[in-house]
């Protein structure tokens, strides 16, 4: 039976998957058979069957491990002795996390606001024209691959090689620089810039996800409105400023929220492109090197609380603005 | 995280028809500025040729690759699909493995969640029971835990149960990861479906279980269609999960991690890197292609998770 955990030829594979769906959905059976007499169970056994399972993963998955890593946070590298606020102090305080939370602080200014920005200039300007539907899925489509093949994608662009007599470039950007006449850059090893060529990446994977919420938010403005503004001589950009941007700021508020959230996360794109070295380390990445890299159980659990206390305010910031929308209605 | 699930949902259609003729009459003086014209090609190709100029390299020799830039095809072409092959087959990369990895993992992450959510969520907006509307904003809630800070502990505890490193680890975490999003968006869809609906069925003599599965469930396959695609895109997509429970080895490790790995040890083969970069984005796009309708209604409908 040894297969069952450890399968290693396709076919085997194959044969694990379709054992655990079968597995899972003879166990749902049982229990939703279990619970379908009419009339004759009470309300809460059944809630209890419907919700249970979820109810007992979230509890084994989520709520027990994220206690779990608070209590850790306050103890050394091995999860023994307790150390205090001191993994808190380290991150604060010594230069090399310094970095990270800087770097991090800078993802969280500039990818949120240049994506909006940028989805909501595109969604403005393909609105309603013919080439519309194609116009938007070039943008769209960053979103459907991972941001591990975004990385990549992005790493060629950023490709060096040294200015010597024979050799070429083969990366765009540093090819577009000799063409200026310009000297080949290491885009991704000059610090402090290198940050700002990886967040690039994420800007160009969020803003498909930007000015598709916004384009439809666009679209729902009542036509009265933008009529009436019409009429009174708003054209152009101000009509833009003064009717559009207004009438859909619920949206953008959840859109600069939203991509807020998953740049806080950023991990995979660091990490594929520079592993985090050069001065570009963030706090997901460094999580993750202390962790499962540095063996720093405690650094690595403070860390991961960091970014919890971080996601707390850009989510009470989200409901409060949905309130506030949700009344002027 | 949270838009406003029953104001986009809604049928619009006849007022979209109304004013279909009215934007004709503006798409005239619509783009009448050269310059927004001009900045909307520029994003657009800037978007694109990134993208291009990888996948156009992913089949040019590998020498031509090393020496030579990706535009260059157009004054010299030369094309191969030997950089698939060897990235597919070759034994330094083996990606074929890691592509069967990559499915595995990702059907049951996809199939169990949305099983479990769909469940869940009909007991919260159907079933009337103490303490429902605590849980339901407690699931709610859930939502804004960062997975980072539950890895270390679950991966202890998996170490434990001697399971780590299998796939059932990789299942059983992504699907725990979906469950809050899952069954807050599948919920709203839910509420949406006229009560008379399930009361006509209540008074036939159904019980809840039949009500979910005869009523509720056919109902429901849009916004299934549309979360079930947005799960498997974030898990075939996913690194992060994966590289912490399936670790990097070649039984359980899918795509993103043996990309990921690649992209730090053999940072300057790029015959490898372009092939393998699109041997994993292969499934997403053509997934994502045909889908796109429900994955954008998903996206309007309750955001991304993280």
């Amino acid at each position: 039976m040894s297969w069952i955990l450890d399968a290693s030829t396709t076919g085997e594979k194959l044969l694990v998957m379709a054992f655990a769906i079968v597995l899972f959905a003879a166990v749902m059976a049982i229990i939703l058979f279990a619970v379908d007499r009419p009339r004759r169970v009470p309300n809460w056994l059944i809630a209890l069957a419907f919700c249970g399972p979820a109810g007992l993963m979230l509890g084994f998955g989520l709520i027990y491990p994220g206690l779990r890593t608070i209590y850790q946070s306050f103890f050394d590298r091995t999860s023994t002795g307790f150390v205090g606020v001191d993994n808190y102090l380290t991150i604060f305080t010594q230069e090399g996390f310094q970095i990270v939370l800087r770097n991090t602080f800078v993802w969280l200014l500039v990818v949120p606001l240049a994506s909006t920005l940028i989805g909501l200039v595109y969604a403005v300007l393909v609105d309603r024209t013919r080439f519309e539907a194609l116009a938007k899925g070039l943008i769209f489509l960053p979103m459907a691959i991972s941001m591990v093949g975004a990385g990549i994608i992005w790493k060629f662009v950023y490709e060096f090689r040294p200015d010597q007599q024979g050799v070429h470039q083969i990366g765009l950007a540093n090819q577009i620089r000799v063409w200026l006449g310009m000297d080949p850059h290491q885009f991704l090893i000059t610090a402090p810039w290198n940050t700002f060529f990886l967040l690039i990446v994420m800007i160009w994977i969020q803003a498909g996800f930007a000015m598709t919420v916004l384009s439809a938010a666009i679209k729902a403005i009542p036509d009265d409105i933008v009529e009436a503004a019409r009429i009174d001589g708003a054209t152009g950009i101000r009509l833009f400023r003064h009717v559009t941007v207004p009438a859909i700021r619920p949206a953008l508020v959840v859109v600069v929220t939203t991509i807020a959230m998953g740049t806080l996360k950023i991990f995979d794109i660091v990490r594929t492109m520079t592993g985090g070295q050069f001065g570009t380390s963030v706090v997901a990445n460094e999580f993750y090197m202390q962790s499962f890299r540095q063996f720093n159980a405690g650094i690595g659990a403070a860390l991961a609380v960091v970014l919890f206390i971080l996601v707390i305010p850009i989510v009470i910031y989200n409901i409060r603005q949905l309130r506030l929308s949700e009344e002027i209605r | 995280m949270t838009a406003t699930p029953d104001s986009l949902s809604r049928p619009r259609t006849a007022r979209r028809v109304a004013r279909t003729a009215q934007r004709a009459e503006q798409a005239k003086t619509r783009l009448s500025s050269p310059w927004a014209t001009a900045i909307s090609i520029a994003v657009a190709i800037l978007w694109t040729v990134p993208t291009f100029g990888l996948l156009l390299s992913s089949f040019r020799p590998e020498q031509q690759i090393k020496t030579t830039g990706w535009w260059t095809f157009f004054s010299d072409p030369q094309l191969t699909l030997k950089n698939y092959t060897e990235v597919l087959f070759g034994g330094s990369t083996q990606l074929s493995t890691f592509f069967v990895n990559s499915i595995v993992i990702t059907i049951p992450s996809v199939v169990i969640p949305i099983t479990l959510a769909l469940l869940a969520a009909y007991a919260f907006a159907w079933i009337d029971f103490r303490g429902r509307d605590f849980l339901f904003v407690a699931v709610f809630a859930l939502q804004i835990v960062p997975i980072q800070v539950t890895l270390i502990p679950l991966l202890q505890t998996y170490v434990d149960l001697s399971l780590a490193g299998s796939y059932w680890t990789v299942w059983l975490s992504h699907s725990i990861f979906a469950l809050p999003l899952a069954i807050f968006l599948l919920h709203n869809f839910m509420k949406d479906i006229p009560r008379s609906l399930v009361e006509a069925a209540r008074v036939d003599g159904a019980g809840h279980v039949q009500i979910f599965f005869r009523v509720l469930l056919p109902l429901l396959v849009p916004a299934i269609a549309a979360f079930g695609i947005f799960q498997f895109l974030w898990v075939w997509n996913d690194l992060l999960v994966a590289l912490t429970f399936a670790g990097g080895t070649q039984n359980v490790a899918p795509l993103t991690v043996r990309i990921a790995e690649l992209s730090g040890t053999r940072g300057t083969a790029w015959h490898l890197l372009s092939a393998g970069a699109f041997v994993a984005m292969i499934v997403p796009l053509l997934v994502f292609l045909s889908l796109q309708r429900y994955f954008v209604r998903g996206l309007l409908a309750g955001s991304v998770k993280g």
